[in-house]
Order: structure tokens, then C-alpha cells, then sequence
């Protein structure tokens, strides 16, 4: 009885709650709003959503393992700069549409030695990555300042920026891309060796240890996966705006740690998965897009979007109390 | 540590009759650079302040001028009054990340309100108004035991929210910024001395009293040490977990009149990014973030080196911005040489 619970898609759903809310949503939009329930809609949801959710892809495996990573933002930043600024030099100015070429590869390198570091120094110095990486969010940031001289970049090349508003088929490009790296992210969490290994390390590190396994490289893989996935996203976002500014990416890890916690990943480790992630994602994207159609002021988004997630912290508290009885007081 | 068992293993070498003495000076030697590498780890912070401070001097012959240090302790005093609650509640065992859209909130309150009902009146109900924000926190961290991080950052994001909705998106300035006695807590001067630099001096002094003397701080220290062991020794946990959040609370609000007496307006996002400066300044310290250790002068004296690397990043001619990648060097070395000395070697030994 128990087990055909477990698999029915009532069970699913209690296990993912965050897809009945979605499902809620958009069923109240779609009556709400007249301009919802469209295509061309869903279609700017999902591109406005592969920002966030690109880089929540990746933070679902850092936190799975027990960490965070606060510097994701600051990654987007440097990432969209160095893209914009690199494929404008003079060097590559004979290479046509190829000059992207090199942005984007330095933009990506980039986010991939960022997350290295912080692997690095959460693996060899044992400090919390929480304090790593916030150190990181104030540093990398400063490096973009540094760098840009607190100016922002324009694309010059305009089949960059076309790149980002064009579409595969039915679907814009960038939504392409993002689902594939959902794919992708969700494969390698549940089905291969270093997403179990993961999963091990975030719940019990010392079993793990004892049952093995190397816990320091699945964390630095962790970390370079996040920082590739900012920086992707850096790329995708510049491409959308056909510029970069220093500030761009202020409070996305807010966003991102808002979104991954929604789809059901603790902040402890050892639980989560990416179809929850990718609901949290979704959950956001809805809920931004159907109160802007409803022109419910911006200001009013943030302190709803505060209170769901506070209400969902609550929520899974209630469901999730079984057989962990606490000392009251 | 490393160099101590070095030494000792080295001693024994030494000719017989001198052996056993050279062993005991071996021993004496080995004690005192224990002795030496102790201090280091514990003061390890005031070493580097110190070291900071020769630096910046040697570079720059005004950073030790007694105005500039007076105005580096001014422009910390606003980040180092929210530091002391703050390490108040990561003491405590908990975090508090709203801190920063907090400030935003009491500061566009308290100058809004400033022309409205007059100062005294303001400065109340801003208090007011910033500890009931507090005991939000208080209520979901302590009494609901949610995850003090989610909680506090979704509400940030409510508060950011709550400010906008409040000021409609406009910044608000205060009319006759000369014509106010408000002036006195940003601007203003007690016996020669800043008043924001009292104001910090008597939180930090009235807080490290109640932190370090009184059986509330203890109850504090022992809640953020081990929850369960505190409540088994008839600590009511929700009680201190929501009081922390109430001073954290309160110390932004007198944050908020400083800074808005400083200013004489606000922007809506004044505060963004605060709560990283604030914890760098708390982490910097020394108080761990799992809870339960750290003292509130220590925090004073890591706000004050950022406070300094700031200044004398910018009397040497550096960019604004290069102070922030030194910061991010500065908190993990600084952190890293409290773990390593706290398990006796460098590097982690997790494989």
C-alpha cells in the first residue's frame, strides 16, 4: 500500500509539492490574465527563466553535496564583461562571426577557474563554503569592477545579440539550450557514479569517507560545474542585452538559492533532485511573468516571493516531520 | 606544530651528558613556540590588524594622522554597530542576512518620518518598527526552527520589497538638514569626539558586558554551542534565539539613525549589500558561523580592519574596488589560520 503510494502520482506529488503549486498558478493565471495562456508567452517565460535556471542547475549539484555558492552572481558578471569585451578586440577583428568565438571560450574558462578556486579552497583549507564563496562574491565582483574600469560594454556584432532572440524550431534558442543542460545535469545526478557519489558526500560526508570515496574531487567538480553554468548564463544573458555591466547579476544568488530550495533541495545535502529544481525555476518564472501581465507593481513580487519561500520552509516542515521528533522550547 | 615536532626530534641527537638537559631545553623551546603559535592563533587577528596598520603607515604618512583615523572609525561605525548584533546571533547559532535591506527599511522610515512627526517621535517609531521586523526573524528562526539562512533571505528580499512599497520608489530627503537636533547622531560631536564613534563605542561596550558577564550571554554562548545540551539544562532556546534577533534588530535601527542623520535622506536601497560587509567584519572577528564561540570586541576590531584596508587601500592609490578582492583574500586566510591552528596543520585532511 505503502510502496503503491510511494509510486502513484499522488505520492510524487507529495514529494514534489512545488509542481502542484505550479500547476495552481498557472491555471489561476491563465483565468486572471487574457494575454497568459499563449504560446508566444510561454515561450518568454521559458527564455526569461534559463538565466536563473541555468545557474540553479548547477547550484542543485553544489548543494546536494552539502555546500553553497554565493558568487554565482558575480561569475554572470565577469562572464557577460569578458564575453562582450573579448570578441571586440582588434586582434579578432578579421575573424568576422567567429570573434564571438573567443568571447564566449574565455567567458566559460573563466567560470570554470572561478569555481576551481572555490573547490580548491573548500577541499584543501576545510573552510565553509559558505565563507569561501561569500569572499568570493565580494572578490569576483571587485575583479569586475577592476576589470570593466566601471564602465559598461556594448556588442558590435550584431548576430551576437541575434543569437540570443533567435529561435530552434518551435523554441527560442536559449530555451533549447537550458533544456538540454537540464538533461544533461539531471543524467549526471541519477545516473552516473559522480552524481551518486554527490548525493553520498552531502548526506553522510564521514560514511562516505568510510565507504570510500573521494569526497575533496566530487566537491571541486561540483564547484567547477556551478561556476561553468554562471558563466553560461553570463553568455546567454549578454547575448539577450547585447551588452555587459558591472553590476549585472546583483542578487542572483537570492534568486538561484530561492529557486533550488522551492524545488525541495536541502541546504544540508544528501537531497534534491533537478526535476524539483527545474519546478522551483518554473514556480519563479510563472509567478514573475503572470504578476508583471497583471501589472502588480515589482516591489510587490519581492516580499511575495520572500513569503513563499518562507512558506514553503514551513510547508516542508510540516510534511517532513516523521520520525525526527525534537525537543520542544 | 609542525616545526615543534621537528625540533624535539632533532634534540635527542645531541651528546650524552648534555642529552638529557638539551632534551629539557628542547622541551622548553618546543613549549614556548607552542606558547608562540598559541597566541598567534588565538590573537592572530590583532596580530594582522597590527600588521595592516604598520603597513598602511610605512606606504602612506597620512593614514596615521588622528583625523584620518577618527573618520575611518566614523564611516565603520554605521557596518560596525550592525556587526555587533549580528554577532549576537551568529553566536547564537543562527544568521542574519536581512540586515542589509533592514538599514534600507529604518533609514528611508526614520528620514521619511522625520519631517512628518519630528525627530524624537521618528526616531521611536523606526525602533519600533525594526524590532518588529526583528521579531519576525525571531518567531520563524526560534520559535518555528526554520533555516535561519532561508529565513532571513527571503526576508530580505520582503523587506527590499516593503521599502519600495513603503516609499513608493522614491528617495526621500530631510527639507533643513542645518535646522534639526537629528543632526547631532551622524554629523555631531560628544566631548570632541564623533558621536557615531560613541555610539559604537557604548553598543560595543554595553554588548560585550551582557555577552561576557551577564548568564544571558551565556544562555546565548551555550545555545549556539550545542542546542540540545541547553535545552537539557533548562534553556529555553526559542526565547534566546528570538531575543538575538531583537538585539540584531535594534543595533540596525540605531544603524538607520546614524545614517540617516549622516545623510539627511535615503535611498530605497541603501542598504543593499551591507549584510556581506557586516559578516566579513563578524567572520573576520573570529566567531565561528556554526555558533557558539566569538567574542564582540574581536568583531570591533575586524569591522576596524576593514575599515582600514579600505582607507589605506585608497591612500596608497589604488582603485575603490581593489579593496574589496583584498577583503576576499583577508577572510579566508583569516579563517583558514583559525581552523588550521585549531587542528594543528595547514591543510584539510578530507581526501
Amino acid at each position: 500500500m505503502a510502496q503503491r503510494f510511494k509510486t502513484s502520482p499522488l505520492g510524487w506529488l507529495a514529494r514534489n509539492p512545488i509542481w502542484g503549486f505550479i500547476v495552481l498558478i498557472f491555471i489561476f493565471f491563465s483565468f486572471a490574465n487574457p494575454y497568459f495562456f499563449a504560446i508566444q508567452n510561454f515561450q518568454n517565460i521559458l527564455v526569461q527563466t534559463s538565466t536563473i535556471g541555468l545557474i540553479a542547475l548547477g547550484m542543485t549539484l553544489v548543494m546536494i553535496n552539502g555546500n553553497i555558492d554565493l558568487s554565482v552572481g558575480a561569475v554572470v558578471a565577469l562572464a557577460a564583461s569578458l564575453c562582450i569585451d573579448i570578441q571586440g578586440w582588434a586582434v579578432f577583428a578579421s575573424w568576422g562571426n567567429w570573434a564571438i568565438l573567443p568571447g564566449v571560450a574565455a567567458a566559460l574558462t573563466a567560470g570554470v577557474a572561478l569555481g576551481a578556486l572555490n573547490g580548491l579552497i573548500v577541499w584543501k583549507t576545510g573552510v565553509d563554503a559558505f565563507i569561501v564563496t561569500l569572499g568570493a562574491m565580494l572578490g569576483v565582483r571587485g575583479l569586475v569592477f577592476v576589470y570593466t574600469k566601471e564602465q559598461s560594454f556594448f556588442a558590435m556584432n550584431f548576430s551576437f545579440s541575434d543569437f540570443g532572440s533567435s529561435n530552434l524550431g518551435p523554441l527560442p534558442t536559449l530555451a533549447v539550450i537550458f533544456l538540454i543542460c537540464a538533461v544533461a545535469v539531471h543524467f549526471l545526478l541519477a545516473r552516473t557514479v559522480h552524481g551518486r557519489n554527490s548525493y553520498a558526500v552531502g548526506g553522510n560526508r564521514s560514511a562516505a569517507v568510510n565507504a570510500g570515496i573521494r569526497v575533496g574531487p566530487h566537491m571541486l567538480v561540483n564547484f567547477m560545474i556551478v561556476g561553468f553554468f554562471a558563466a553560461l548564463a553570463g553568455v546567454t544573458l549578454s547575448s539577450q542585452m547585447g551588452a555587459a555591466t558591472p553590476n549585472l547579476g546583483t542578487n542572483y544568488e537570492l534568486w538561484v538559492i530561492t529557486s533550488v530550495v522551492l524545488g525541495g533541495t536541502k541546504l544540508n545535502g544528501g537531497s534534491g533532485d533537478i526535476v524539483g529544481t527545474m519546478g522551483g525555476v518554473l514556480a519563479i518564472g510563472i509567478l514573475r511573468n503572470g504578476m508583471n501581465l497583471m501589472q502588480v507593481p515589482a516591489f510587490y513580487v519581492l516580499v511575495i516571493l520572500g513569503m513563499i519561500l518562507i512558506a514553503v520552509l514551513l510547508l516542508d516542515k510540516q510534511l517532513n516531520r516523521k520520525g525526527k521528533e525534537e525537543i520542544r522550547l | 606544530m609542525a616545526q615543534t615536532r621537528l625540533e624535539s626530534a632533532r634534540m635527542p641527537g645531541a651528546e650524552d651528558p648534555a642529552g638529557r638537559r638539551g632534551e629539557k631545553g628542547g622541551g622548553m623551546a618546543g613549549k614556548r613556540l607552542k606558547a608562540v603559535t598559541g597566541v598567534l592563533a588565538r590573537q592572530g587577528i590583532l596580530v594582522a590588524f597590527a600588521l595592516f596598520l604598520i603597513g598602511f603607515a610605512l606606504g602612506s604618512d597620512r593614514f596615521l594622522s588622528a583625523d584620518n583615523i577618527f573618520s575611518v572609525i566614523r564611516a565603520s561605525a554605521i557596518i560596525g554597530v550592525m556587526a555587533l548584533g549580528v554577532t549576537v546571533v551568529v553566536i547564537g547559532g543562527n544568521l542574519d542576512l536581512s540586515v542589509g535591506s533592514m538599514l534600507s527599511f529604518s533609514t528611508v522610515l526614520v528620514v521619511d518620518l522625520h519631517d512628518k512627526i519630528g525627530p524624537g517621535p521618528a526616531i521611536l517609531v523606526t525602533v519600533l518598527a525594526t524590532l518588529c521586523l526583528g521579531a519576525v526573524n525571531g518567531v520563524l528562526v526560534g520559535v518555528a526552527r526554520l533555516n535561519s539562512l532561508i529565513v532571513t533571505l527571503g526576508m530580505l528580499s520582503a523587506i527590499q520589497g516593503l521599502t519600495l512599497i513603503y516609499s513608493g520608489g522614491k528617495n526621500v530627503d530631510i527639507a533643513n538638514p542645518d535646522g534639526t537636533w537629528f543632526s547631532l547622531f551622524g554629523r555631531g560631536y560628544i566631548a570632541d569626539i564623533p558621536t557615531p564613534i560613541v555610539i559604537f563605542g557604548l553598543a560595543a561596550i554595553v554588548l560585550h558586558v551582557a555577552m561576557a558577564y551577564t548568564p544571558f550571554g551565556r544562555r546565548i554562548y551555550a545555545t549556539g554551542g550545542n542546542p540540545t545540551a541547553a535545552v537539557f539544562s533548562g534553556i529555553r532556546r526559542s526565547r534566546v534565539v528570538f531575543s538575538t534577533y531583537l538585539i540584531s534588530a535594534f543595533t540596525v535601527a540605531i544603524a538607520a539613525v546614524i545614517l540617516g542623520s549622516r545623510v539627511m535622506g535615503s535611498q530605497n536601497n541603501v542598504g543593499q549589500g551591507y549584510e556581506l560587509q557586516v559578516l566579513a567584519g563578524v567572520i573576520l572577528g573570529g566567531t565561528s558561523l556554526l555558533g557558539g564561540s566569538g567574542t564582540i570586541w574581536k568583531t570591533v576590531i575586524g569591522v576596524l580592519i576593514l575599515g582600514f584596508i579600505q582607507n589605506g587601500l585608497l591612500l596608497l592609490g589604488f582603485q575603490y574596488y581593489v579593496q574589496w578582492l583584498v577583503t576576499w583574500v583577508v577572510i579566508i586566510l583569516a579563517v583558514w589560520l583559525d581552523i588550521a591552528a585549531k587542528r594543528g596543520r595547514l591543510l584539510s585532511p578530507i581526501a
